[in-house]
């Protein structure tokens, strides 16, 4: 076992793993959103408890963070030593003849995910830092010295998405988040050695999960934007 | 109808020189010759003008045994499916074509001169342990004896059709070798006879292929298509399966 993440093929591995774990938390997060659109008091009630409660806040929050610091920085390992395994590029390559464009360019679709992920923190996960462990505002409510005054969730959600220009600029982190996806869906089983009579329906299961996620996260921000 | 066409090549004249791509013109090519013909018409044509000949790999000629190499225009092989480039045939291309031709591209294939480059690297893994140990005891089984599953048998043949010619590093955007170390590994993995040394073969044929400075597979699929012998992605998530496991018994 020693060594193992030394490996291509260990690393691989661990790349799909998180790939699985991360894959997971996106259909969990939608889950909780698309609530937003059906109704604002149980969006309210469940963002309340996952944002309070200490297994999610002080267990699953920093394996979630540890997951994505991983993926990224695996990723970004991989490329430097993908690239010096070819040092001199060919004069004329043909990519598109054998390969999709998703596949290719993983890096750069990743990299528009992380630059979005900036932003997706810079718009809640700090600020709700910010509240409940700087400021010290547990209570999850709008005035937190009125008890009447209701859950703040669905009311800075909906603050948020007031703004064209971050509409915009979710819209295109989804499609980025779709291409990304669309090829490493697949790799992640292929990764972990599943390539078998299951491939061709796992294909296109992927392609419904790759597409679906990320047209139901647009039509989220979309909804509060213009609904607010 | 014979063509005229303008080739773009690669020269460089040893390992150390910095190299370059040279223009030349040909014509009167048949659409019947093979790509390797047709480079052979221009080397005689470079001789007759005293210039030194395009060094190329070629051997067989049959497209089996794995020496040809060749990046044309952007692809290995060429721009036709399941050949190698000796079996790639002028007819894939027209008359007033441009052609780029380079070596193939990796850090651990070098180049030796023009579109030459050693993949010894390949030989390498293969001592590492791309090979079943067969002990003379005197009691050694006849292989015809052994019962081996058809499905398996006939997985185990597709894998070991992979003739080692680099076509998969090459076509790989990372230059990546797990399609050949995976159908070395599971030419052998699929058989009874090499599940005995199943356990080293893998770890120390990926260890190998590490050390000789190969990229990461990113499970583009480019070396599947490219393969002039069809080798399946299959393999690789079999040599993947194997490495697991290999991995969680030390």
């Amino acid at each position: 076992m020693s060594g193992i993440l030394n490996s291509s093929i260990g690393r691989k591995f661990a790349m799909a793993l998180s790939a699985f774990f991360l894959m997971f938390f996106l259909l969990q997060h939608f889950s909780i959103n698309i609530i937003s659109v059906f109704s604002p008091e149980t969006f309210n009630d469940v963002s309340h408890f996952m944002g309070t409660f200490p297994l999610v806040q002080y267990v699953l929050q920093p394996i979630l963070i540890l997951g994505v610091v991983f993926h990224f920085v695996m990723g970004f390992v991989l490329e430097i030593k993908n690239n010096k395994a070819r040092q001199i590029s060919y004069a004329k390559n043909n990519g598109a003849a054998n390969s999709s464009w998703m596949s290719r360019n993983m890096i750069w679709s990743g990299l528009a995910i992380l630059a979005f992920v900036g932003l997706h923190f810079y718009d809640f996960w700090f600020p709700e830092i910010n509240t409940k462990f700087i400021v010290g505002d547990m209570s999850g409510l709008v005035d937190p010295n009125n008890a009447d005054s209701g859950f703040r969730y669905y009311e800075e959600l909906q603050h948020k998405f007031m703004d064209l220009w971050r509409v915009v600029l979710y819209v295109i982190a989804f499609v980025f988040l779709a291409l990304h996806l669309l090829h490493g869906f697949n790799s992640a089983f292929q990764s972990v050695g599943a390539n078998n009579k299951y491939t061709k329906g796992l294909k296109g299961f992927s392609k419904i999960y790759a597409i679906g996620i990320p047209v139901g996260f647009i039509f989220i921000a979309l909804f509060h934007y213009f609904n607010h | 109808m014979n063509m005229n066409l303008t080739l773009k090549i690669w020269r460089q004249k040893n390992a150390s020189d910095k190299g370059q791509m040279v223009d030349y013109k040909v014509s009167d090519i048949s659409p019947d010759m093979s790509f390797l013909e047709m480079l052979d018409v221009l080397n005689e044509q470079l001789v007759n003008n005293n210039e030194s000949p395009v060094a190329f790999d070629h051997d067989c000629r049959e497209g089996i045994c794995g020496m040809c190499s060749l990046y044309i225009n952007g692809e290995a092989h060429g721009p036709d499916r399941g050949v190698t480039t000796c079996q790639l045939h002028m007819r894939m291309f027209k008359d007033g074509d441009t052609i780029t031709i380079e070596p193939f591209r990796a850090t651990a294939f070098p180049v030796i001169k023009d579109l030459i480059v050693d993949r010894s690297s390949f030989d390498r893994i293969q001592h590492a342990g791309g090979f079943i140990s067969v002990n003379t005891s005197g009691n050694t089984i006849d292989a015809n004896a052994i019962p081996v599953n058809k499905h398996d048998a006939d997985d185990a043949f597709s894998a070991a059709t992979c003739i080692g010619c680099g076509a998969c590093v090459a076509s790989c955007k990372n230059s990546s070798a797990m399609l050949f170390v995976g159908a070395k590994v599971s030419q052998f993995a699929l058989l009874p006879q090499g599940k005995v040394e199943a356990t080293d073969r893998v770890l120390n044929m990926v260890k190998q292929m590490d050390e000789e400075g190969f990229g990461n597979c990113t499970n583009t699929g480019a070396c599947e298509v490219e393969c002039p012998k069809g080798i399946s992605l299959e393999n690789i998530a079999r040599m993947n399966r194997e490495y697991l496991a290999a991995s969680l018994k030390g």
